[in-house]
């Protein structure tokens, strides 16, 4: 799947060549290392799906591990791209416009979306175990969805741009339905597609529109070409820029596009739904960012304030929904991670569209670096977070069965409201968090604290600056309501944040609701301390601690992310 | 008084914020072999106590070693770069205005270690408490030690979760509901205060407070002035807390365990008063000039709403809460604080910090007297302690009724007491307040301030009426001691004086000489508002 996406942009390229008519200049030379980290992940992708056929099934972990590591290789082959500013796949007449451009903004979203991918990785070992997905297929969608996340930041014509973003969605797709057998993760699966390739076709009719008023795919030119097009074409090429964003805004969870977002985090495997939470988003965003800041500056009045509306509809649309999640509900910590998720989004466009007010003279990197600072804080965060539910819900799960396998058999725990056999254990539940701190007293500090964070609340003082980069853009721009909207949504969504830390502290037999018919035998707290000290699984650990020491340094040094905020991105 | 280097000087402003910090760290570790004391809840409270008491002994240190001659200037400043992608730096430093509330914060929090210590509070383990008090200090703390806008909105947050959870985990009856509406109101506040700062800060240029009191507000359109001082403004009022923003404060302070309202009261009201004299007076002073009379309406208003609130708690069958009562009362004495800042005089803004002090040691004894008597009688609620005639604790514990009496007329601003000065200084600035503010408009909130020590000294008196006096014999409804008499309380006990005491000496050192304490902010207050004459 990932193999066409070089060749997507090479044709695209050809393509290019052909309409300037040299045919001489066909044969362009590649420069391997500047798309090493795409490349890389996608080889990888076929290496696992490779030895996938030719490995016994109790060697199927192996496969975990060799994702993990090629992950960690393709985040590794950033490194050398440092401060090079390469690009590649460019045309070699006309304007020599590039498709692939390695410049510190695709370098950074590139560090996030595979450091992302490589935690996802870590979390997934155990789920990949415990919910017997399989193993081969996981390993390589995952990996596959990598390099279109890796690629696409890198894309520089809207053509690659919408083949990157497919490479994204496509094995999301299939990642969200791969547990077999059970009716929620199939029919979320199903939502997440059928409204994912609708925006994709609005997407690409807005990029038909765009090509046709401006004659090029290349963000560069398309942007020189917008502001100087046919009057005629004026309504063709506005309504294309709009309908392009939409796109795109889908893809980045913002409301009004945004409902897919719970239930398909909530159908999907933990690690998957952290992974769309971060990795995906950001995909969605680097995307936005690119089209408006490099394609349509010309259109900024109309961005703009369109953007601005949409990060206070974004934020407030998730913040209050995640507000009314009850605690006893099933699903409720994944479904209240999906919605804040949302808000968050809301957040992440804030300085996209501050970006949008700064005028076109003036260099957008600094609104937009905010938004950088802003997503790795949130993808450390929100990653360690996802771990923790992950982590918890694996506790509950094993005690459940083994107190007795008759809750899954009846399928009717205390918050089984879906009424669901095949959802087994009624897992991820806020309630299962209550007393945390007394059984796994670091797990719950480390939860404590990315939720902390997530709210921008000492002790978790990046979260706390991210923000503040955040709002110093909306208040440079001028943007005066939409801080205010802002420091609303942090207030509403102070609530349930806490709400949850607060949780975690609390005696855990305080007010635990009992089932209602009673005679429930795999009640959480009789199956008890026993269940609950079982050791964590490593990978889990690991990726606990992991994030929790990113968060750490990043809070006691922010300048290690917020430097992205004040850094020439372009 | 005492010549030490400037780099010790430093160094010691340094570890004030960062002792406590790093002792909440420890707090949560186990304590080393060699200091596990009887238990582990007995070695955890020493710790807090050692912390504290090494923090307030290295900020007496510290106010020894600062230059007393040049109170106006900054002293044992140091200067690092934290952030310079947002032009974050660390930067801390004390002057008059900062050092005698760093002195207050460190000693209110080691008398409430001392306290914690020799009588835990009933919650779930002291571990977590030590860490929450700790962190507490060392927010508090900063917020008067820091010099950069940024730096000083961290701190001021920094306060948020640790009282959160002492409400919510040590408080009393309602708790839940109070700790989420004072966090919830004071984080409001913030964010709302946090636009305004980064308003001044992206305009001005740059975030350092000694910069911007240099420029004094020369780099800030009138516009950005406005906003800013209407933002910043509200965000600090809601902490100080200014009528009608006041009323999670009430709740919040019942509910609260005796130390947290110690602490609230005495320290974290603080933050909102200094925040107006060191960042909105001297960077924002049109827009201050602007929104002063609203300021000074809403004090006098204040000052005259908590003390009827206060009056009307005292009545009898009118089931008014001590501590409640208590916190209006807070309200009331805020109000002189913020009517001293809205006068924009040197005169009301020295009154004005003096009353700070004065309130944070009078107030802090008042909530210690309150929350031991509800230890004593397993009430606060005034019909249930005073019975038919009186609690008379004159009769039945004689020290403790001195004490407490002895608070309440310090309160009510008895000549001769720390609770005077400030006062009367707050109204003499509303007198005669700036050129161009309304002199009959401060005139009438003048009077109303004066009204409000009438009405302060009344329902003082009353409340020393039904608590001290009455029959020591006399069977009262609802008294809650088996066989009332003399005797049936416990007097002060050894802890109790040990962490009263202090508070009590202060309190008439203050009144006795307030030229020790007004020597030092005069002439900080002098440089922070140039060009006022009075």
């Amino acid at each position: 799947m990932t193999a066409p996406v070089t060749l997507a942009s090479e044709s695209i390229q050809r393509l290019g060549a052909h309409s300037t008519g040299s045919a001489q200049n066909l044969v362009q030379s590649v420069d391997w290392m500047a798309i090493a980290p795409p490349a890389l992940a996608a080889v990888f992708a076929l290496v696992v799906l490779v030895t996938d056929l030719f490995v016994a099934e109790r060697r199927k972990p192996l496969l975990g591990w060799l994702a993990t590591g090629g992950l960690a290789l393709s985040g590794l082959a950033i490194i050398p791209l440092v401060g090079e500013d390469r690009s590649t796949f460019c045309l070699t007449s006309g304007n020599g416009a590039c498709s692939y451009v390695a410049d510190p903004f695709t370098l950074t979203i590139q560090l996030l979306v595979l450091g992302g991918a490589f935690v996802t990785a870590l979390l997934s070992m155990t789920a990949v175990r415990e919910e017997e997905l399989p193993a081969g297929e996981f390993w390589f969608l995952l990996l596959a969805s990598a390099s279109g996340a890796a690629l696409l930041p890198a894309s520089r014509d809207l053509a690659t741009l919408v083949v990157a973003l497919e490479v994204v969605s496509l094995p999301a797709f299939a990642l969200v339905g791969l547990r077999r057998g059970r009716r929620l993760s199939s029919e979320s699966a199903l939502k997440f597609f059928l409204s994912s390739v609708t925006a994709t076709a609005v997407m690409l009719l807005g990029v038909s529109f765009v090509y046709a008023a401006t004659g090029s795919m290349h963000l560069s030119a398309v942007a020189k070409g917008l502001p100087g097009s046919d009057s005629r074409l004026e309504t063709l090429a506005a309504t294309g820029v709009v309908l392009t964003l939409v796109g795109f805004a889908f893809k980045a969870g913002a409301a009004p596009f945004h409902f897919w977002v719970p239930e398909t985090y909530v159908g999907a495997p933990v690690p998957v739904a952290a992974y769309l939470s971060v990795v995906g988003k950001a995909a969605g965003l680097a995307g936005l960012i690119l089209v408006t800041v490099r394609a349509f500056p010309s259109y900024a009045d109309l961005w703009g304030p369109a953007l601005a509306v949409l990060a206070a509809l974004t934020m407030s649309v998730g913040n209050f929904a995640a507000l009314r999640q009850r605690t006893e509900g099933a699903h409720s910590a994944v479904r209240l991670l999906g919605w804040s998720s949302v808000g968050q989004a809301g957040y992440l466009l804030v300085p996209i569209a501050s970006a949008g007010y700064a005028g076109r003279a003036e260099d957008p990197s600094a609104a937009i670096g905010a938004t950088l600072a802003y997503a790795l804080m949130y993808a450390v965060v929100n990653l360690g977070a996802f771990a923790v539910v992950a982590a918890v819900r694996g506790a509950t799960a094993a005690g459940a069965t083994a107190a007795g396998a008759s809750a899954a058999g009846r399928g009717e725990g205390p918050g089984g409201a879906t009424g669901t056999a095949d959802d087994g254990v009624t897992g991820h539940r806020l309630d299962d968090f209550r007393g945390l701190a007394s059984t796994r007293p670091l797990t719950a500090l480390a939860m404590g604290f990315f939720l902390l964070c997530l709210a921008g609340l000492p002790p978790g003082v990046i979260g706390l600056f991210a923000k503040v980069t955040v709002f110093g853009a909306a208040v440079e721009a001028g943007l005066g309501w939409l801080a205010v909207v802002m420091a609303v949504n942090v207030v509403v969504a102070l609530v349930y944040y806490l709400r949850w830390t607060a949780l975690l502290f609390r005696p855990a037999a305080d007010s635990r609701p009992t089932g209602e018919d009673g005679g429930l035998p795999a009640e959480p707290v009789t199956a008890g301390p026993g269940m609950l000290q079982r050791r964590l699984a490593f990978p889990l650990a690991a990726t606990i601690a992991l994030t929790g020491v990113l968060a750490l340094a990043a809070s006691g040094a922010p300048q290690l992310l917020l430097r992205f905020a004040d850094t020439a991105l372009f | 008084m005492i010549p030490l280097d400037e780099t010790v000087m430093q160094a010691l402003l340094v570890a004030v914020v960062a002792v406590p910090l790093l002792g909440a760290l420890a707090a949560l570790l186990p304590a080393p072999p060699g200091l596990r004391g009887r238990s582990p809840e007995q070695a955890v409270l020493r710790h807090g106590v050692t912390v504290t008491g090494a923090v307030l002994v290295l900020s007496v240190v510290l106010a020894l070693g600062f230059d007393h001659d040049n109170p106006g200037t900054m002293q044992a400043e140091s200067d690092v770069g934290w952030i310079p992608a947002l032009g974050i730096r660390l930067h801390f430093g004390t002057d008059g205005v900062s050092l005698p509330l760093l002195v207050l914060t460190a000693l209110l929090t080691f008398l409430c270690a001392l306290y914690s210590y020799a009588k835990p509070p009933p919650g779930p383990g002291p571990r977590a408490f030590v860490a929450l008090l700790l962190a507490l200090e060392c927010g508090t703390l900063a917020t008067f030690a820091v010099l950069d806008l940024m730096l000083f909105f961290l701190a001021f947050e920094m306060v948020l979760i640790p009282m959160y959870f002492l409400i919510a985990s040590w408080g009393g009856q309602g708790r839940a509901a109070a700790a989420w509406k004072f966090i919830l109101y004071t984080l409001l506040g913030s964010v709302v205060m946090l636009l305004g700062l980064l308003l001044i800060g992206l305009n001005a240029g740059t975030f350092d407070m000694v910069r911007l009191a240099e420029e004094h507000g020369s780099g800030l359109g009138h516009t950005t002035q406005l906003l800013a001082a209407l933002a910043i403004g509200a965000g600090l009022a809601v902490k100080a807390p200014m009528w009608p923003l006041h009323s999670w404060l009430p709740d919040a302070h019942t509910a609260a365990p005796t130390v947290g309202s110690v602490l609230l009261a005495g320290v974290l009201l603080k933050m909102g008063t200094y925040g107006f004299v060191r960042i909105l007076l001297p960077a924002a002073p049109e827009g201050v000039h602007t929104f002063a009379p609203y300021l000074a309406a809403f004090a006098a208003v204040g000052i005259i709403y908590g003390s009827l609130a206060c009056l009307a708690l005292v009545r009898k069958g009118a089931g008014g809460d001590l501590k409640r009562l208590i916190a209006y009362s807070s309200v009331g004495h805020m109000g002189f604080v913020l009517l001293g800042i809205a006068t924009l005089t040197h005169t009301g803004v020295n009154g004005a910090l003096f009353a700070n002090i004065a309130h944070g040691l009078i107030t802090g004894l008042l909530f210690f007297l309150v929350g031991a008597l509800k230890d004593r009688t397993g009430t606060s609620d005034l019909d249930g302690l005073a019975g038919a005639t009186g609690a008379a604790l004159y009769g039945r514990a004689p020290r403790f009724g001195g004490i407490l009496a002895f608070g309440a007329v310090a309160s009510l601003g008895l000549p001769g007491l720390a609770g005077f000065w400030g006062e009367l200084l707050a109204l003499l600035g509303a007198y005669h307040p700036a050129d161009g503010l309304s002199r009959p408009a401060y005139l009438v909130f003048m009077v109303l301030g004066a009204l409000g020590t009438l009405l302060t000294a009344a329902y003082m008196l009353l409340v020393v009426r039904r608590v001290c006096m009455g029959d020591p014999a006399g069977p009262g409804p609802g008294r809650p001691a088996a066989e009332p008499g003399v005797g049936d309380l416990p007097d002060v006990r050894p802890h109790e004086f040990a962490a009263w005491t202090p508070l009590v000496v202060l309190t008439v050192l203050a009144g006795l000489w307030p030229a020790a304490l007004l020597g030092l902010t005069d002439p900080a207050v002098q440089s922070l508002l140039p060009g006022v004459t009075r």
